[in-house]
């Protein structure tokens, strides 16, 4: 009797929680999986049965290759410099320095600073000739150039605001860490003769591992999932050059009303992610020390 | 048990006295609607002055007004709308949304709605060049509400400066050219002080662009939305002179220009000429800190430019007292008077000629005779590019004119790319 009352009321307790990711992601997930296989329903086309067409027609779109090879350029780029350069900040502000809450405080504004302000204000400091960025390398003497305005530096210009935006989010899990990590630790390995970069490689940098799988697998998701900046700086512009595939799911499912075929894309950013997820739970799991 | 049943009834006729007041409510016809914001100005000051004027007028009729962001986002949520059952029962979208809104089935054709003489004639009231894309298999779809054309705005210091008459913007493309040259400034090391002229390149470039086909002697598609013209000699020849902008003559900065900085590189007098939307004018009569002048787009073998901006439409799940009311509105809307008025406040273009001759406009144009360019530039003007798949269609030469804009392909190969790739989208519309 008391087992089954537990066993209910575990479950009760798990509804709420349930019944929402069952609603708004399993159930999401399924039917665009389902509508994938159909065609979009138009006026006088009701959606029918077209089994692997959209998938097809997808190999064969050029517009999706350059997407999905921008994202990983995209991702490639972006995750292991906002992570290190999340440490590095974190490392820093750790240290007893004078000034140091406001330091933090300056790393993580932009974090707080909602992405669609966040690259507004980019887009100015790229505009060419009286931009912030333009201003700068003018007086060192550089000559002027347009920053998303042309096809080779449009995406590591937006690249360079990721960064710039995802570094002190991450940087408050990794100042979290190190607090946690005991004094003692440094203390013995200093009576040890350990270096500091001993210390950090052997102990310190072991001990974050749980945090650098959390902010790794984050960036990652990150990584395929923001696109407000490209809606408000380039618009996937110039000739496709920082299309990411969001934000193409986003043209083709609201722009061209293709909801087929954009479900059909989403099931490959989908793919990607749980990939990317499995993989990363498999090998850095390993790695990682729990306490 | 007794007070068991009190309570049922008091539940009961607190009940039957909330249906009766519901009842009551539903009286008057709702009409709710979807505008978006295009432009600078208290647009939601305005449509809210307007939507209160009008209910006093019609008490019969209640007006819901749902700002709903730009025009991507209009179309975005009106159609979304539609699907899930439960649209507004009129919406300002683009003039070029008409086709995929057909093609939807999410909208109803004006023609219904128009019956006595007096609606006939307000019908042909509308300037014809506003009218080319609202209508299309001999039906009007769409009402012109906020038009704007391109045209050319420069700095009359700069003109003077470079010693070029400021009462004399360029009129044809050489003219524009040189003058462009003349008003290129560049330091001691060749960097570039001030650019001749900016056409804007990113977001929605085959608009600009269309005004060069157009003045080339070629619009970009058939006024049944199924076939583009993107790789005719005229059209490649624009794209041409466009690129050469850049390369050739070198007064145009090399890359993609962006629309929503180009008035900033205006007033910061980066750029001495610049293509953009009458809709423009108020901001730029608010924030030019020199003397401006306003002009109609250069000719090459004709003056030219395209009509952009918003018409009304009417969905299709609607109560036929809905749409009356909706139509109502909207005839109300653009009566002469409030459309010069409407003009007057935001810089878009009075849609109807005799909106022009109403006292306030011809006030406002003597003292400001700028405003009057777009409309003596009107009977130059074409239809916008909109075909069916219409935003499919339009990324297709977005993408060619920026791949050619960036040194990517060369003007003939970008544009034969895109005729291909449009081709293949339009086959199952003709």
């Amino acid at each position: 009797m008391t087992r089954t009352r537990e066993w209910i009321y575990a479950w009760l307790l798990l509804l709420p929680a349930m019944s929402l990711l069952a609603l708004f992601t399993h159930y999401p997930a399924i039917a665009n999986l389902w509508h994938s296989f159909h065609s979009t329903a138009r006026a006088n086309h009701p959606s029918v049965f077209v089994g692997l067409d959209n998938y097809r027609s997808m190999v064969e779109d050029p517009i999706f290759w350059q997407a999905l090879k921008n994202n990983l350029w995209y991702a490639v780029g972006t995750i292991p410099l906002s992570i290190a350069l999340a440490l590095l900040m974190a490392i820093w502000v750790n240290n007893r320095i004078p000034g140091r809450g406001i330091l933090r405080l300056a790393y993580f504004t932009p974090t707080i600073l909602p992405m669609i302000a966040v690259a507004n204000i980019w887009l100015f400091f790229y505009t060419p000739q009286y931009g912030l960025l333009e201003q700068f390398l003018g007086s060192l003497g550089f000559a002027s150039h347009n920053w998303l305005g042309t096809r080779s530096t449009a995406l590591p210009a937006l690249m360079v605001v990721a960064i710039w935006k995802e570094a002190g989010f991450f940087m408050i899990f990794y100042l979290a860490a190190l607090q946690s990590i005991s004094p003692q630790l440094a203390e013995a390995a200093a009576i040890e003769g350990a270096s500091r970069a001993y210390f950090f490689r052997r102990v310190t940098f072991p001990l974050l591992m749980p945090t650098t799988l959390f902010v790794l697998i984050n960036a990652v998701i990150n990584a395929f999932r923001m696109v407000d900046h490209v809606v408000v700086m380039t618009r996937g512009g110039p000739d496709n050059a920082t299309e990411l595939l969001l934000y193409y799911i986003y043209e083709v499912g609201f722009r061209f009303w293709d909801s087929s075929y954009a479900a059909a894309l989403t099931m490959v950013l989908l793919a990607i992610l749980a990939v990317v997820a499995l993989l990363q739970f498999a090998f850095l799991e390993r790695r990682t020390h729990y306490q | 048990m007794r007070s068991l049943f009190r309570m049922l009834g008091r539940a009961l006729g607190f009940a039957a006295a909330v249906f009766a007041v519901a009842a009551l409510a539903q009286g008057p016809v709702e009409v709710q609607f979807y505008y978006p914001i295009a432009v600078g100005g208290p647009i939601p000051k305005i449509i809210d002055g307007y939507v209160a004027a009008f209910e006093k007028e019609n008490p019969g009729i209640q007006l819901k007004p749902i700002y709903s962001g730009s025009y991507q986002e209009s179309i975005a949520k009106a159609l979304t709308a539609a699907k899930s059952g439960d649209p507004p029962v009129m919406s300002i979208l683009l003039s070029t949304d008409m086709y995929t809104l057909i093609d939807e089935g999410a909208i109803v054709p004006f023609d219904d709605l128009v019956k006595t003489a007096d609606d006939k004639a307000w019908l042909k009231s509308f300037y014809p060049a506003f009218m080319e894309n609202s209508q299309t298999g001999g039906k009007t779809w769409g009402i012109p509400f906020q038009r704007s054309t391109v045209v050319l705005y420069y700095n009359k210091d700069a003109f003077k400066e470079a010693g070029l008459d400021p009462d004399h913007p360029p009129a044809t493309w050489a003219e524009m050219t040189a003058d462009a040259q003349k008003l290129t400034k560049r330091d001691a090391s060749g960097k570039v002080t001030q650019w001749g002229v900016e056409i804007p390149s990113s977001g929605f470039p085959y608009w600009l662009f269309q005004g060069l086909a157009i003045e080339n002697g070629a619009n970009l598609m058939n006024a049944a939305g199924t076939e583009v013209y993107f790789d005719k000699p005229e059209v490649v020849g624009a794209l041409q002179y466009w690129v050469d902008l850049v390369n050739k003559y070198k007064v145009h900065p090399p890359g993609i220009v962006d629309w929503g900085t180009t008035p900033k590189d205006f007033f910061e007098r980066k750029v001495a000429m610049m293509w953009t939307t009458t809709g423009n004018l108020t901001n730029v009569r608010a924030n030019a800190k020199f003397d401006f002048g306003v002009a109609m787009l250069p000719a090459m073998k004709q003056r030219g430019s395209p009509t952009g901006g918003g018409n009304f439409y009417i969905f299709r799940k609607s109560t036929p007292a809905q749409r009356e009311a909706a139509f109502k509105f909207i005839k109300w809307v653009t009566q002469p008077e409030r459309a010069a008025q409407w003009g007057i406040d935001t810089g878009y273009v009075a849609v109807r000629a005799d909106a022009w001759d109403t006292p306030e406009m011809k006030k406002y144009v003597a003292g400001f005779p700028a405003a009057a360019v777009a409309r003596d530039q009107l009977p130059y003007a074409k239809a916008e590019l909109s075909t069916h798949d219409n935003q499919r269609v339009t990324k297709v030469l977005n993408d060619a004119l920026q791949a050619a804009l960036t040194g990517a392909k060369t003007p003939a190969q970008a544009l034969k790319d895109a005729q291909r790739d449009a081709d293949r989208l339009l086959r199952s519309y003709r």
